[in-house]
C-alpha cells in the first residue's frame, strides 16, 4: 500500500502522468459530488428536524459548516503543497496550490456570507468583530493575497515560491480560527463537533451534515483536478505530448 | 532526503516557530481587546472602564426579567455563576432572548454598576436538538447549560 502510494505520488509529480491519471478520476468526483450534495441538501433542508430554539434557520448549518471546514482544510492543503514545492521542488505541487486557492477563497466567502445571514435572526446582528469572525475574515484576505501575489510577480517560478511562502506563513491563522472560541469570549458558539466528544446534536441532524461534508470534498476534488489539468496544458504547451494531444482532437 | 532539502525543511520549520511565537505573544498581550465582552465577575471587580462603551456577556438569570408594562423597557440580570450584573434595555430584544440564554449587551455602565444597553445580542450555544428532545430533557432536568462560560469552568459544580 505504502509503495503504491509512493509510486502514485511520484507519477503525479510528472505533468504528463498527472494529466493521464487524473482524467479517469474526474467523472467519479463529479458523480460523488452530485449524489452526496443532492442527498445531503434534500435531507438536511427538508427532512432533518427543526431546532428547538432556532427553528428552521438552523438549517443554514448544512452549508455553513462544510464551507467553513473546507475553507480551513483547503488552506492547509495549500500550505503542504507549498512545503513540497520549496523543499522537494516538485512543480506539480505549485499547479495544485494554484488550483486550490480560488476554491478556498470561495468557501471562505460562502462561510462568512451564510454566517451573516444566520446571524441576523439568531444573534440580532450580521457582523461582530469577535475573534472567530475576524480570524475567518483574515483567512479570506490571505486567500486573496495568494491569488493576487501570483498575478503580480514574474517569472512564474518566483511567483510560485512567493505564494508558497505566504501560504506557509498564513497557516498560523488556522489554529487561531479553530481555538478562537475557546481562548477568548466570542459571540460565535464553540464547536458542535469535536473528535474526542459525542456531537452536541442528534444523529438525525448530523448525518445529513456529514453527507454534505463528503459532497463538498468531492466537489473540491473535481474542481481542483479540472483546474490543474487546464493549468498543466497551459504550462506544458511546448511539450511534445501536449502538441500530440491537441492535434489528435 | 538530501542535506540541502533537510536544511530547507528546518529553515521553514524554524520560520513557522518564530512567527507563531511572535503572533502568540502579540495575541496574548492584546487578549483584553480580543475578548468580545466583559464577564460579570470582571465588571464587579472594576476591570471594565466606566467612561466608554463596553460589552457585557453572560447568561440571563432565570426569573430576573422584568418588563415595564407601558414601554419596551426591560431589566434583567446576567451571570457567570459567580457574579451578577443588571442590564436595562429599551429596544426590541432578539427572538432568541430568553431566561437561561447567553446574551451579549453593548452599552455604558452607570453609577450603580448597571449596564444601560444600546444593543442586546443573543448568543447561541453549540447544542442543537429537535423540540421533542428538548422537552424530554427539560422534563428530566438534564438540559445543557447555555452559559457562555460553561466550557471555561467546567470543573465547577453548579
Amino acid at each position: 500500500m505504502w509503495k503504491w502510494l509512493k509510486t502514485l505520488y511520484h507519477r503525479l509529480g510528472s505533468p504528463k502522468w498527472f494529466y493521464q491519471i487524473t482524467g479517469s478520476w474526474l467523472p467519479w468526483f463529479a458523480g460523488a459530488a452530485v449524489v452526496f450534495l443532492g442527498v445531503g441538501l434534500v435531507w438536511g433542508l427538508a427532512f432533518a428536524p427543526a431546532d428547538y430554539q432556532q427553528g428552521n434557520s438552523f438549517r443554514i448549518i448544512y452549508i455553513h459548516v462544510p464551507a467553513a471546514f473546507l475553507a480551513q482544510s483547503v488552506y492547509i492543503m495549500m500550505a503542504v503543497a507549498g512545503v513540497v514545492l520549496l523543499v522537494w521542488k516538485m512543480k506539480m505541487a505549485d499547479v495544485v496550490a494554484q488550483s486550490l486557492a480560488p476554491f478556498g477563497a470561495t468557501m471562505t466567502f460562502l462561510a462568512l456570507l451564510t454566517g451573516a445571514i444566520w446571524g441576523v435572526p439568531t444573534w440580532g446582528t450580521w457582523w461582530m468583530w469577535d475573534a472567530r469572525l475576524t480570524s475567518m475574515l483574515i483567512l479570506f484576505f490571505l486567500y486573496l493575497g495568494v491569488i493576487a501575489l501570483r498575478e503580480a510577480l514574474q517569472p512564474q517560478e518566483v511567483a510560485a515560491k512567493a505564494c508558497a511562502l505566504l501560504a506557509i506563513v498564513g497557516v498560523i491563522n488556522i489554529p487561531i480560527i479553530k481555538y478562537s472560541v475557546d481562548w477568548w469570549y466570542t459571540l460565535h458558539q464553540p464547536a458542535t463537533f469535536t473528535l474526542t466528544e459525542k456531537p452536541a446534536m442528534p444523529a438525525s441532524m448530523w448525518v445529513p451534515l456529514l453527507i454534505m461534508l463528503l459532497g463538498f470534498y468531492a466537489l473540491l476534488g473535481w474542481s481542483v483536478i479540472l483546474r490543474a489539468r487546464a493549468e498543466v496544458l497551459k504550462r506544458e504547451y511546448k511539450a511534445g505530448w501536449v502538441k500530440e494531444l491537441l492535434q489528435r482532437k | 532526503m538530501t542535506p540541502k532539502r533537510k536544511q530547507k525543511l528546518w529553515l521553514l520549520g524554524l520560520m513557522l516557530v518564530g512567527i507563531s511565537l511572535a503572533v502568540g505573544l502579540t495575541l496574548n498581550a492584546l487578549s483584553a481587546n480580543i475578548n468580545l465582552f466583559y464577564a460579570p465577575t470582571q465588571i464587579a471587580a472594576g476591570d471594565a472602564p466606566k467612561d466608554r462603551q463596553i460589552r457585557a456577556g453572560g447568561m440571563v438569570v432565570e426569573g430576573s426579567v422584568k418588563r415595564d408594562p407601558d414601554s419596551l423597557l426591560v431589566r434583567f440580570a446576567v451571570t457567570d455563576h459567580n457574579e451578577d450584573i443588571w442590564i436595562t434595555y429599551d429596544k426590541i430584544l432578539p427572538d432568541l432572548f430568553r431566561e437561561g440564554q447567553g446574551v451579549v449587551a453593548v452599552g455604558h455602565l452607570n453609577d450603580q454598576n448597571e449596564l444601560v444597553a444600546s444593543q442586546v445580542l443573543a448568543r447561541h450555544d453549540e447544542n442543537y436538538m429537535p423540540p421533542e428532545v428538548a422537552e424530554a430533557l427539560k422534563a428530566a432536568g438534564k438540559m445543557p447549560d447555555h452559559s457562555p462560560f460553561a466550557k471555561k469552568n467546567s470543573s465547577d459544580d453548579y
